[in-house]
């Protein structure tokens, strides 16, 4: 059963539409950004310079890749951890922690903020990393661990049942037998978790408003692109531009991993 | 909140909680019993560091909400109890029910137009063997993995008065056209809408287009073989098949939707005049700017409910049934020897 030649070509050239509208806003600041300061016409990287110097967005880079690190190292730790006692031992009240974490996945962040910003007041980490970090690694849970324990549930029970006949403990036998084989699941949560907090806007807006040295650079860029509304477009172009590209440079590397992550996980 | 920990404590220290052993006389007790003692106590030991950051971080911020709720408050002096005023404030206020109707524009833009240009295209996809099938999911998703504060400034470098849109426009005679996007009354909110639009679409079809792939192409084959034109075939197989792919493309949009702050923070935070606000924007102001943390807690829990039910509504109405073209969608199906 054959389909017309030019309706291949006609489906083929929506797609090529598509695409090309998925890419073209971005590609319109790639361009701007390197429009000539003044709009002297020609290529110049003038504007790069500016925003770096002007905007802070070394130590912003910092501040995020210090904050993303940790947020998903401790998130990983802590979900394979509950992960695994959830998919393979008898936990008390493990639908009630299921369901909980169920609504943690969907839950608006606008209902914790204003509680979680008096919490750390009183804890004196508003404006420190503490703020940023701390609740993230509460926020990544459900999705950690919800990740690792479908995850884990795959594992055959044989393997288990083999590890424990040997004398092995539970915590050994996550550590020698189940973590061995769960790299590509922990890689692709990773990735995600990473993204997520990378992006994080509102947290970071609530929790450390006042300190410019450990704003993340969606913060930063937000501040940056708010009080230059007025100024040079090509400046705020490429400020923008510098925040997207660390994110576009490991989107290359791990575009199929964070793909699958953000559309398989959620089929889970 | 004392009594919660001692009960706690209790309960990790005595593996069978006293009061499980004494309290009930009646009929199942034993198989209570066993059943406590087929539970692996010490497993809670591997729950209880994740569940400890959930609770204090996530739920114990949820009770406070609920809490202050029901209070005038201003963060600073004692609050006062109002009872349900601040709910009822949350539906009464013309501006807060204006900032509501916002968020149902917004939620045709963010769900409803990206999952149906989402399936229209997965449709025409799933007639065709579609070259560089990598290529173009990896750049339609490319709106996904950009911050918000990104995406904005994109935005609004397209749509400034002397921005591409309005250059285009000019280039091909519809020069009266022009505005400034989202700094125009009657223009803003749909802009926004669109931005929306174009961050979910390419989500959707990737989404999609996972589906279509595990649907048999044999089911196509004898659709057509049946006489089935593109419409048929498109209502017939492709979109009964993707129905868990719809229920997801439809929960993740509409929780975007719904919340929505970042976006509209960095384009118009809720302006011009109050044309593009949403929730949330009165949210994060009334909790951080004007001081009515009552109102702010009430028109979160009002939000998150919401969420909730609406996620709860999708998955019930597009929960997977055996729906009749199964045993035509799975080949390897045991009945087929006996033809064979």
């Amino acid at each position: 059963m054959r389909i017309a030649r030019s309706e291949s070509v006609a489906t083929h050239a929506l797609l090529v539409l598509a695409a090309i509208v998925a890419v073209f806003p971005l590609v319109s600041i790639v361009v701007s950004s390197l429009h000539g300061v003044a709009g002297s016409g020609g290529v110049s990287f003038a504007g790069y310079s500016t925003a770096w110097t002007q905007g802070r967005f070394g130590s912003a880079l910092l501040s995020s890749a210090l904050v993303a690190v940790t947020v998903v190292v401790v998130t990983v730790v802590l979900a394979a951890l509950a992960g695994y006692a959830l998919a393979t031992m008898r936990v008390p009240g493990a639908r009630l922690i299921v369901a909980l974490l169920l609504v943690g996945l969907v839950l608006p962040y606008e209902v914790t903020v204003l509680p979680l910003y008096e919490l750390l007041t009183g804890w004196h980490l508003v404006d420190t990393y503490g703020a940023l970090i701390l609740p993230q690694i509460a926020l990544s849970i459900p999705l950690g661990v919800l990740w690792m324990r479908s995850f884990f549930a795959a594992v055959p029970v044989e393997l288990l049942e083999a590890a424990r006949i040997d004398g092995t403990s539970r915590l050994q036998s996550l550590r020698l037998v189940v973590l061995p084989i769960a790299g590509p699941a922990l890689t692709t949560l990773s990735t995600v978790l990473f993204l997520f907090t990378w992006n994080e806007f509102l947290l970071a807006l609530i929790l450390v408003p006042d300190n410019a040295s450990v704003q993340t650079v969606p913060l930063a860029l937000s501040f940056f692109s708010g009080a230059a509304r007025s100024s040079d477009p090509a400046v705020t172009a490429a400020a923008a531009v510098l925040v997207a590209l660390p994110v576009l440079l490991a989107y290359v590397f791990l575009q199929r991993r964070l793909i699958s992550g953000l559309t398989e996980g959620a089929v889970k | 909140m004392t009594t919660t920990a001692t009960t706690a404590k209790q309960g990790a220290t005595a593996p069978t909680p006293p009061a499980a052993r004494t309290g009930r006389t009646f009929g199942r007790r034993p198989s209570l019993r066993s059943y406590l003692a087929s539970l692996s106590w010490s497993s809670l030991l591997y729950v209880a560091p994740a569940l400890a950051f959930f609770a204090v971080f996530v739920l114990y911020p949820i009770g406070i909400s609920v809490w202050y709720s029901f209070y005038a408050y201003d963060g600073l002096t004692q609050g006062t109890p109002v009872g349900w005023d601040n709910y009822t404030a949350v539906f009464t206020d013309s501006l807060l029910r204006a900032a509501l109707l916002h968020s149902l524009v917004l939620l045709f833009f963010y769900a409803v137009l990206p999952v149906c240009v989402g399936l229209l295209l997965a449709g025409a996809m799933s007639r065709i063997r579609v070259y560089g099938l990598t290529v173009f999911r990896a750049v339609l998703f490319v709106p996904q993995i950009l911050s918000s504060v990104v995406v904005a400034v994109a935005w609004r470098n397209l749509l400034a008065v002397d921005g591409p849109v309005n250059t285009v426009l000019k280039a091909v005679g519809l020069g009266r056209f022009t505005t400034s996007w989202l700094g125009d009354f009657d223009t803003a909110l749909p802009s926004i809408g669109v931005i929306g639009a174009w961050v979910e679409y390419g989500l959707c079809m990737v989404l999609f287009l996972s589906g279509i792939v595990a649907i048999d192409r044999s089911t196509y084959e004898a659709a057509r073989l049946d006489g089935a034109g593109p419409v048929r075939e498109f209502f017939a197989i492709t979109l009964p098949a993707l129905r868990p792919q719809i229920s997801i493309a439809l929960i993740l949009t509409v929780t975007f939707a719904l919340r929505n702050f970042d976006l509209i923070w960095n384009t118009t935070r809720g302006g011009p005049g109050t044309t593009t606000t949403v929730p949330s924007l009165y949210v994060y102001q009334d909790a951080f700017q004007n001081r009515m943390l009552g109102r702010a807690s009430a028109l979160a829990i009002v939000l998150t409910v919401v969420i909730l039910a609406v996620v709860t509504l999708v998955q019930l109405a597009l929960r997977e049934r055996e729906h009749p073209l199964r045993r035509f969608t799975r080949p390897g199906r045991p009945g087929r020897k006996v033809q064979s």
